[in-house]
């Protein structure tokens, strides 16, 4: 369950900005999780109001976008969609494919007040 | 300093309403700080030449014991230190003391993985030294080991036989983070259901690059490939 620590940092994270951005409350937080990086969206959601309680995003919003999967092929060197790390080129079918997008893991923005 | 209680212009909000509350990017890696410690690490490695190795595994896979060989095939050529994380117990340093090699042992509690925080202190405590080889032991876990950069030069993953022949696409991430896959227990794969090929096709297709080793620890069948392999790696280092 590393999703707990990473939690942890969100919330880490959004308080370092508390002072320099001047806000005492985040309403909001928008997650990026890419589709290949290995973050469980709903472990994020199960445990996000727990671990954000007594902290200044405590019965904030849970945002999460998902980032697609995308892979260069080693072959045609042509991108294609992937769903997962073993899929093959989407154009010509060649196994070995390098990721190019989709293991993102960001806080990106918050609505604060 | 922004002035208390009112918006101004500069900031970066999106709209005016007082009460809907004002956007703030930030664009922050979640592993940010985890990232900055492991270049920390990273640094300190390098300006005191310690070649450092990230051992990942599914438990029982054998790593203690490939580290234990390892320790006996070269302590006598190079220093080595060990960094043992489990969850609980001292068992696992307790069994690299025994050869003579300096180990410390970091008790996770809870948590699944070491961090590069940890790692850097533990590294202060062992008092490594400079132009030594350096095996961190992860916890016994093919997933959540996988995000957490510790400031090693390579990952190595290690697949038992007895384990199934397709874990690499069971558990992607770690295959694709690792450089160095062994397929340790060798000696028993005439017992069991274990299909060597396709665990290195699988493998390839997570990782194009990953290189592969087969060996047995305990038997010492083609161990030397990767005793090989770890001179050949720190000599290209230094």
């Amino acid at each position: 369950m590393h999703e707990l620590s990473l939690l942890e940092n969100v919330r880490e994270i959004l308080e370092s900005h508390a002072q320099s951005q001047n806000f005492a409350k985040v309403t909001r937080v928008t997650l990026e999780i890419g589709k290949l990086s290995c973050v469980e969206p709903e472990a994020l959601r199960f445990g996000f109001d727990v671990v954000m309680q007594g902290s200044l995003a405590e019965g904030a919003e849970l945002v999460i976008t998902e980032a697609s999967g995308i892979g260069l092929c080693r072959q045609c060197g042509r991108q294609s969609v992937i769903e997962t790390l073993y899929d093959p080129c989407a154009e010509c079918g060649c196994p070995y494919v390098d990721v190019v997008q989709g293991a993102e893991m960001k806080i990106k923005d918050l609505i604060v007040i | 300093m922004l002035s208390q209680g009112h918006h101004h212009h500069q900031h970066d909000h999106s709209h005016d309403e007082p009460d809907a509350g004002r956007l703030v990017r930030i664009e922050q890696e979640l592993l940010g700080k985890n990232n900055a410690y492991a270049m920390q690490n990273r640094a300190y490695f390098k300006e005191h030449n310690i070649f450092v190795l990230n051992l990942v595994s599914s438990p029982g896979a054998g790593k203690t014991t490939l580290l234990v060989e390892t320790i006996k095939t070269l302590k006598d050529r190079i220093p080595i230190a060990v960094i043992e994380g489990d969850q609980q117990t001292e068992h696992d340093a307790d069994r690299i003391r025994a050869t003579g090699t300096p180990a410390v042992q970091i008790n996770t509690g809870r948590a699944c993985h070491l961090d590069a925080h940890g790692i850097g202190h533990a590294v202060m405590d062992l008092g490594a030294q400079d132009n030594s080889l350096l095996a961190i032991e992860n916890v016994g876990n093919l997933v959540c080991p996988s995000s957490f950069d510790l400031g090693e030069a390579h990952k190595v993953v290690v697949l038992s036989v007895t384990e199934g022949d397709d874990k690499p696409l069971k558990y992607p991430d770690m295959f694709h983070a690792a450089d160095l896959m062994l397929i340790n227990k060798t000696d028993l794969l005439p017992y069991v259901d274990f299909d060597i090929e396709r665990c290195i096709d699988y493998a390839r297709r997570v990782n194009p690059d990953i290189q592969i080793i087969r060996l047995s620890s305990t038997q010492g069948e083609n161990f030397s490939a990767w005793t090989d392999w770890l001179l050949a790696q720190m000599q290209a280092l230094a």
